[in-house]
């Protein structure tokens, strides 16, 4: 999990700053500005006056109930639906400046059905954008092994097979690896995971997380499961009746909902009460090499609560862990506090 | 049996295979005209949802009346021979046709179209690499329909004219040997269970591969076979 | 318009052939449609039981039908003659196919838990039958009639060709004499008749549909 670092930090202005690993990007891979979308039957508006930025590499999680407007949102960017009003870009530029077809084969784009092509063998249906963007054959077929073999699906064994002959996570699986085909910069998921069952699910995250630990794409998710949010996201927009209510790091959702809502939501109260009956000790990562550099420090046997609030407060990646005399033991950052809430 | 099937062969040739080719020629030219309208129709059906209902009850009533009088009907304005024939077939194949052809774009899954949208497939390219391949097996089953169909009723067709097998048992019926009578019903059981086996291959090699076989026999027995 | 009103005279001033046409017509198609559901019926619940060798008649019965029913009305003339009798054995063998067929997919689409919780209840094999499967069943079977009756009053037009009768005489006599009139006292009735069946049997259809469903 050495990913985890990076993904929990490329995030809120003020820890960007500070971050290691990603210099701020100047423009957003996606942005949504004062976007508004109302369907032609409904009296209330599907998507209201949103604002929001995906910055590039980021994960970001469109969270909420079902209704809330966070798939309209989602398909808003291959304008598979069309916006009334406001801005969507990518990359710094309108998506309407792009012939439609064009800007979608350049989005790589995840469904919960699937959708794969019955008629077609795997191989076929990963090869579907690269062929119509014109690719040799060649370069085709290496690049559909090498996706399957980054799904974790042997290419001897599946390539030549039929979506009918894969079980549920083998068929998203394939989704994925399709929709990556031509290695877009962007990725929409639209509850890619919600109808597998739960161990297949919780793997099939952990691929993800590996998979965009060595892809980083952008990739815009949306769930209406709390925990897949905060096992995946970068960020989170928390999302009701077309409005994002808060747009943050999982962590600092959950130490600090924007409102009753998200708080219920997120289940926050609990999470919180969990880290704070847990000592720092158990997510500590004992020191390898010597010194500590400047992290803000916390006491060994403080709990974990103590912990989130100082990283989130310092706005610090790491914190150096210390003992009663005031020696550097370990140190303790967000992905560790993150496995805690999972509790792995 | 020697009896019986002396005719079929001794004169196969001249006096069976003609009645033959009329018979194949009748209803393949019924079928195609059927199926040059009933294709388009049935795709611009399944988009507009709202005259679907009001055009397959139209051709459903079409498709009750026995044809034996829906030959009768059609003998005052055209008179008799192979143009009322045609017209007759050609209206009960469109139905079988229109309605599978309906029901098979109507299948297709609606998370494979927006599968293929999402990925910028364009309405000509979901068109032709995906809803057509997909559709096609429903709409073959409907084609093996429409032909035996379309084979059993041309025999009819004999009694206003139009010639055909059915002439065969018009001559036989006095014959007493009844040789030519069973050359007659043999060479139509022939023709049926060829183009039957035709289709059947057809719908074999355009089947969506599943892994496993199933579902194609319960798209077969939807449509009934109109007899007479 | 005008052939219209001649064929309506030609009907009226017939003395009673029209309407004895027409009775036959009703009889022959009655006749046969009530051997073959007395056959179709109990053999189609046989077969749904027992299987095996059943399903295999079933599947034969699947292909017979390819043969056209012009080839099977003639099949029998040699054997039995022309006339009623040859007329109604033909439009029964047309008949029984739909029946059986519908009756056995119908009997085993029952939900085997709903035969499960009937035998549970402690009902007789033969209450299981009238009261559960059957009832259940019916809209598939109704089905198959209607898909029957509709086929034998089509075919019993062609029973004409053999001798047999019915409305088809007036269109074969029509187009003997080259009068469209004729056809026509034939036709009309013969096509009404179908569709009052089509439309009749649909509706059954439905309400048993409903019915079995709430």
């Amino acid at each position: 999990m050495e990913t985890t670092e990076t993904l929990s930090t490329g995030s809120g202005t003020e820890e960007r700053q500070h971050s290691i690993t990603h210099r701020p990007s100047p423009t957003p891979a996606i942005a949504f500005e004062h976007v508004f979308k109302r369907f032609p039957s409904a009296t209330q508006a599907a998507v209201d006056d949103v604002s929001l930025d995906v910055a590039e590499g980021d994960l970001v999680v469109l969270l909420g109930p079902s209704g809330c407007g966070k798939t309209t949102l989602l398909k808003m960017v291959n304008r598979l639906y069309e916006h009334d009003s406001g801005r969507v870009l990518i990359e710094g530029k309108e998506i309407r400046s792009f012939q439609i077809n064009d800007l979608r084969r350049r989005i790589g784009y995840v469904i919960q059905s699937v959708g794969l092509f019955p008629h077609m063998t795997v191989a076929k249906n990963i090869a579907t954008v690269p062929d119509m963007i014109g690719w040799d054959k060649a370069r085709i077929s290496s690049r559909t092994d090498e996706l399957l073999d980054l799904v974790g699906l042997q290419p001897e064994e599946y390539r030549n097979r039929y979506p009918a002959q894969l079980s549920g996570g083998q068929q998203q699986r394939v989704g994925l690896a399709r929709a990556m085909a031509a290695d877009p910069t962007i990725m929409l998921m639209d509850e890619p995971f919600a109808a597998i069952d739960n161990i297949t699910r919780r793997r099939l995250q952990d691929e993800l997380i590996r998979i965009q630990s060595k892809v980083r794409k952008t990739i815009l998710f949306v769930t209406h499961d709390v925990d897949e949010a905060i096992r995946l996201a970068d960020k989170i927009a928390v999302m009701r009746a077309g409005k994002v209510l808060q747009y943050d790091t999982p962590l600092h959702i959950l130490s600090a909902p924007a409102d009753e809502f998200v708080a219920d939501l997120t289940g926050s109260g609990d999470v919180l009460r969990r880290l704070s009956l847990l000592n720092i000790d158990l997510a500590m990562l004992p020191i390898q090499v010597a010194p500590a550099n400047n992290y803000p420090t916390v006491r060994s046997g403080e709990s974990l609560r103590d912990a989130l609030n100082l990283l989130l407060g310092e706005a610090s990646d790491v914190l150096s862990v210390v003992d009663e005399q005031g020696r550097p033991v370990g140190t303790i950052d967000m992905a560790a506090i993150r496995r805690m809430v999972h509790g792995e | 049996m020697e009896q019986l099937t002396r005719y079929l062969f001794e004169h196969f040739s001249d006096r069976v295979w003609p009645r033959m080719a009329e018979h194949i020629m009748i209803s393949g030219v019924s079928l195609l005209i059927a199926l040059v309208i009933a294709l388009p129709l049935g795709l611009a059906l399944s988009r507009l949802q709202r005259f679907a209902t009001p055009v397959l009850v139209l051709l459903g009533i079409v498709y009750t009346i026995p044809s034996f009088a829906l030959f009768a009907f059609l003998v005052p304005f055209t008179g008799i021979g192979v143009r009322p024939a045609i017209i007759a077939l050609v209206s009960y194949a469109l139905v079988v046709l229109v309605r599978n052809t309906m029901v098979a774009f109507n299948s297709v899954d609606p998370a494979v179209k927006e599968a293929a949208r999402g990925m910028g497939m364009s309405r000509i390219q979901i068109l032709w690499r995906i809803e057509i391949p997909l559709a096609l097996p429903i709409i073959v089953a409907g084609m093996r329909i429409a032909a035996l169909s379309t084979i059993g009723l041309t025999t009819i067709a004999a009694w206003i004219g139009a010639g055909g097998m059915g002439q065969l048992l018009r001559d036989g019926m006095n014959d007493p040997t009844y040789s030519k009578l069973y050359a007659g019903i043999i060479s139509i059981g022939a023709i049926a269970v060829v183009s039957d086996i035709i289709f059947r291959t057809i719908s074999r090699l355009v089947s969506v591969p599943t892994g496993r076989r199933a579902t194609q026999h319960a798209v077969l027995t939807t449509m009934e076979i109109k007899e007479a | 318009m005008d052939t219209l009103r001649q064929a309506w005279e030609y009907a009226l001033n017939s003395n009673n052939d029209f309407l004895d046409a027409v009775w036959a017509h009703l009889r022959l198609s009655g006749v046969a449609l009530l051997i073959a559901v007395a056959i179709g019926v109990p053999l189609g619940i046989w077969i749904s039981r027992y299987g095996g060798a059943g399903q295999v008649l079933v599947n034969v019965l699947g292909i017979l039908r390819v043969v056209p029913s012009v080839a099977v009305l003639f099949l029998l003339l040699p054997s039995q003659g022309t006339g009623f009798r040859p007329s109604a054995i033909a439009l029964t063998f047309l008949a029984v196919p739909p029946l059986l067929i519908n009756t056995d997919a119908g009997m085993r689409a029952v939900d085997k838990s709903v035969l499960e919780a009937g035998r549970g209840l402690g009902m007789s094999a033969w209450r299981l039958l009238w009261r559960v499967q059957m009832p259940l069943a019916l809209p598939v079977v109704l089905a198959g009639l209607r898909i029957a009756t509709v086929e034998v009053i089509a075919s019993a037009t062609l029973a004409t060709l053999i001798g047999g009768g019915g409305l088809g005489d007036f269109i074969q006599a029509g187009l003997a004499l080259s009068r469209n009139y004729i056809l026509l006292v034939g036709a009309i009735p013969v096509a009404l008749m179908a569709l009052v069946a089509e439309i009749g049997l649909s509706y059954v259809q439905r309400v048993a549909g409903r019915q079995s469903r709430a």
